[in-house]
């Protein structure tokens, strides 16, 4: 390490959405001392919600994401350089440029970066994409528009079927490929999923449920999709949306409670020690955190959507510069919104855990409903495709625990009748029995 | 009930001067049962989850029933046929959830921010020649000279009603306006003089409409006639006329009161009338926070379809509900200092044009006709001043507004 060390205040590591809005919030907090914001990416803060929507869609250019500044915040700002290392004791963060960053305050927002295809080399050959930064959809919409022959699509979640909308709309030839027998089955379930089923098939999808990919093969350049089931796709573009892996690596000496799911925090986002101690001087905040939800029993969860990064950094700003006996605990009911074959979804709530689901307003058939999901006579989440209007109604009452369901009577609402929500049975705990709620990765 | 008490004291018309001090009573019980069953929400809390709630209905009007008229193939035939079309067909703003929203999805595919924009010389045209009608005098009656004929003027423009017609229509609106008074509806006078003008008024219609569809002359009424000429969904002629029916009653008597309280309201407070006056650009805000302050529209009506969990407390279905938006518009857990007039205020979140799926749908056009109005009364005005405060009253609590306001001047520039 070199350099002299930089004037101490508040560092912020992670210079995206919740890094930049809890700066923000540090400043209209009253913070006024030195701030860093460190980011490995070379551009200021920009959103990726529209990445994998009006980006690829081509509707707006990738550089023209960026988000907008809500507050003049005089910060320092270390971009294109990751931090490599937290030295916790001394209060040093050591980045890649060889600069090292004092601090005596610290927010970790490092996000979440694409789970790259498991075989490096694989993932290596061109043509093969993952989606998550600006470069990432900038590259793969100039592979767009070049007119591959077909694309595949690996993973059927919330990215993987935005990617495959927005693919048929250009009018290429997509295979989307998931394990689940429908698409965004972990998110939504499989009921819920049907009705991206029937989206994909009308828009002449080849989707192919139940189905392992097995190898990325090609030359240098992908050719072909190996399934376990012995057939092969030819393939010219491979989008690999298998979720996200939370950025963390960073940390790895630091002693935290820290791994591919997220740094673990207490309830007021003060991040923990490996042996569960809070550190009073470090918070975490957006997809990278992990933390026990009140409203769903001190669950940990991590949360990867858009309105947490922004309430969670926020929250996290305020603790930051409150005292040890004023840290208020952040809850949050966890939303998120889609917009697919021309179909706007939004959500709130987590669904995992669901035991029944119940279509509240509209139809499946219509594409057009409301609905809830159930766990033990309890409303735990509902979803809105095309019916946005009546979601906050709904979210109101999953946020007070209402029975299941909480509304009888609405207008335009059919017999409620309650259906399995069709979820998969949990994967085999990748993150040490974290749970993600509807992860939009 | 105490309760009670205040909802009636609401509907006297001696109390319609100044409601506010029985607002400010109701919002101590934010969901009040009257002892007729129905129940009054009053604060910017309950009502914003009550407009977003699915088991509102605005379906609440007693099913139309033409008065007796002795004629017994009327009465036993013709009219209740009638009337079997009239509930078939209600217009939007008694519509649920799904007719409503493929009703509402017509009229706003042609209530483009074009149209509202093309209206804006014309409104000029109007607002310049009404004032000059008052020059040489040294009072002007408002109502009279300016806020009643301008918004039929403005509704005739926009549907395409030809000019030689106005004078009619005003007569035909000013009829309708109480169908939409859920206080009036009851009254066997009024019902008789309703279906009267009802008649009339589609019949009318149902003979432009045609001509629309022969002859189309790029207005809303064409617009809405030819909707579906090329093979999509399209209104059905009752529907139509309905339609058009609301559009005129909706945004008529509403108008007259938005421009009426905000002359009031300004010469009541001649520092803002003068700030108005070499600020032009101000008026957005004095407008908003005008329909905040003295809205002209003070509660609407709505049924339970089922019991609805709000606040603690339950609404049983079938419960008749009123909004009391005028109420909500100055709740002091959500305005600061909400008594005060203050255009400055930074949160303006007001229920003048409702909340939820029956939001104003002619909230620019509403917007557009109040801004030139009070500006040119401004400007043009010497020294205007109030002849009596509080001005007399129309009858209506809901639609609330001052039947004249007398206001003298010293000459017109
Ligand atoms: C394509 C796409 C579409 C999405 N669509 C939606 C949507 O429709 N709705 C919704 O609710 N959510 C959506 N999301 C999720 C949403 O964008 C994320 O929840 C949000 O970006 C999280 O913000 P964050 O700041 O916590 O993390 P991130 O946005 O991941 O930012 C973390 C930043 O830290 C940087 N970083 C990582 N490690 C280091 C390091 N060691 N040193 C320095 N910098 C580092 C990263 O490069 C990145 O710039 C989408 C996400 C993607 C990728
Ligand atoms: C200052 C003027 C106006 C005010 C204060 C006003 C106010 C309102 C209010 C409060 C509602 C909601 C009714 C409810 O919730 O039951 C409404 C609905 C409506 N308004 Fe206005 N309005 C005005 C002008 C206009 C104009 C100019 C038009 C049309 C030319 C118009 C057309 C309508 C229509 C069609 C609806 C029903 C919408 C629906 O049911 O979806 N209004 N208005």
């Amino acid at each position: 390490m070199s350099g002299t060390p930089e004037p101490l205040g508040i560092a912020i590591v992670g210079a995206s959405l919740a890094g930049l809005r809890g700066a923000e919030a540090l400043r209209l907090n009253g913070y006024d001392g030195p701030l860093s914001i460190v980011g490995d990416e070379p551009y200021r803060p920009y959103d990726r919600p529209p990445l994998s929507k009006h980006v690829l869609a081509g509707e707006l250019a990738a550089g023209a994401t960026q988000l907008p500044n809500l507050v003049s915040l005089d910060a320092r700002w270390h971009l294109g350089q990751a931090a490599i290392k937290l030295d916790r004791e001394a209060r040093i963060i050591a980045l890649a440029g060889g600069t090292a960053l004092s601090f005596d305050r610290l927010l970790i927002a490092t996000g979440a970066q694409a789970r790259p295809w498991p075989d490096p080399e694989a993932a290596r050959l061109s043509g093969v994409h993952t989606l998550r930064g600006r470069d990432d959809a900038a590259d793969l919409r100039a592979a767009l528009v070049k007119n591959p022959g077909r694309v595949v699509i690996v993973g059927a979640g919330l990215i993987g079927c935005e990617a495959a909308s927005c693919c048929r709309d250009l009018g290429l030839p997509v295979t989307l490929i998931d394990p689940n027998p429908t698409p965004l089955a972990r998110s939504l379930g499989g009921a819920i999923g049907g009705v991206i089923a029937g989206c994909l098939r009308d828009a002449g999808v080849d989707f192919r449920p139940g189905t392992q990919v097995r190898a990325l093969e090609g030359d240098g350049a992908v050719r072909r999709v190996a399934l376990s089931n012995g057939a092969a796709i030819d393939a010219d573009l491979v989008i690999v949306a298998l979720g996200a892996v939370r950025a963390t690596g960073w940390l790895a000496a630091a002693a935290l409670m820290a791994d591919a799911g997220g740094v673990t925090c207490d309830g007021a986002c003060r991040v923990l020690t490996a042996d569960g101690t809070a550190v009073p001087e470090i918070y975490a905040a957006g997809d990278v955190a992990r933390w026990p939800i009140p409203l769903y029993d001190g669950r940990l969860v991590s949360i990867e959507h858009w309105g947490n990064a922004v309430e969670q950094a926020r929250h996290a700003a305020r603790n930051m510069l409150a005292a040890p006996d004023d840290q208020r605990p952040y809850d949050h009911l966890p939303a998120f919104w889609s917009s697919q074959f021309g179909i706007n979804i939004k959500a709130v709530g987590l669904t995992e855990g669901a035991d029944s689901l119940a279509v509240v307003q509209g139809s499946l058939a219509a594409r057009r409903f409301l609905a809830v999901y159930g766990q033990a006579g309890r409303s735990i989440a509902a979803v809105s495709f095309d019916e946005a209007r009546w979601l906050p109604a709904y979210a109101e009452r999953v946020a007070a625990r209402r029975p299941f369901p909480p509304i009888r009577d609405a207008n335009d609402q059919p017999a409620i009748t309650s259906l399995p929500p069709g979820f998969p049975p949990p994967r085999a705990a990748r993150h040490h029995g974290v749970a993600m709620g509807g992860a939009h990765g | 009930m105490a309760d009670d008490t205040l909802f009636s004291q609401v509907l006297d018309p001696a109390n319609r001067a100044d409601p506010y001090p029985l607002y400010a009573r109701l919002r101590e019980t934010p969901v009040a049962r009257q002892s007729d069953g129905k129940v009054v929400v009053s604060t910017h809390a309950a009502i914003r989850s009550l407009v977003f709630d699915p088991r509102l209905s605005s379906e609440d009007l007693p099913p139309s029933r033409r008065p007796r008229t002795g004629n017994p193939l009327k009465d036993w035939f013709l009219n209740p046929l009638k009337d079997r079309v009239a509930n078939a067909h209600r217009p939007l703003i008694f519509r649920d959830p799904p007719a409503h929203d493929a009703l509402r999805g017509f009229v706003m595919a042609e209530f483009g921010v074009e149209r509202v924009r093309a209206l804006h010389g014309r409104v000029s045209s109007l607002v310049d020649a009404l004032i000059e009608n008052c020059r040489g005098r040294d009072e002007v009656c408002l109502v009279e000279d300016l806020s009643y004929p301008l918004p039929v003027a403005v509704i005739c423009d926009l549907l395409g009603v030809p000019e030689a017609d106005e004078p009619q229509f005003q007569a035909w609106a000013t009829q309708l306006a109480t169908a939409l008074e859920p206080d009036a509806r009851g009254d066997e006078a009024t019902r008789r003089a309703n279906v009267a003008a009802f008649d009339a008024i589609a019949s009318y219609m149902r003979a432009l409409i045609k001509a629309k569809r022969r002859h189309p002359t790029g207005d809303m009424l064409s617009g809405l006639a030819a909707r579906g000429a090329s093979g999509e969904a399209r209104m059905g002629e009752v529907d139509l006329i309905s339609t058009a029916i609301l559009l005129l009653v909706a945004g008529h008597e509403t108008t007259v009161n938005l421009i009426t309280n905000g002359m009031l309201t300004l010469l009541r407070h001649p520092d803002e009338l003068e700030r108005l006056k070499s600020e032009p650009a101000r008026a957005p805000r004095v407008i908003e926070e005008l329909l905040r302050y003295e809205p002209p529209v003070h509660f609407r009506t709505r049924k339970a379809l089922g019991d609805i969990d709000i606040g603690g407390t339950i609404i049983p279905k079938g419960t008749a509900i009123i909004l009391l938006f005028a109420a909500a518009n100055r709740d002091p857990a959500r305005f600061a200092d909400p008594d005060r007039f203050d255009p400055d205020r930074p949160d303006i979140q007001h229920f003048g044009f409702g909340g939820g799926l029956h939001y104003c749908v002619g909230a620019p056009l509403a917007r557009i006709q109040a801004e030139i109005a009070l500006l040119a009364l401004c400007r043009r005005l010497h020294d205007p001043r109030l002849l009596a405060d509080p001005p007399p009253y129309r009858p209506g609590a809901s639609l609330r507004g001052p039947e004249m306001l007398g206001i003298s001047i010293t000459g017109i520039t």
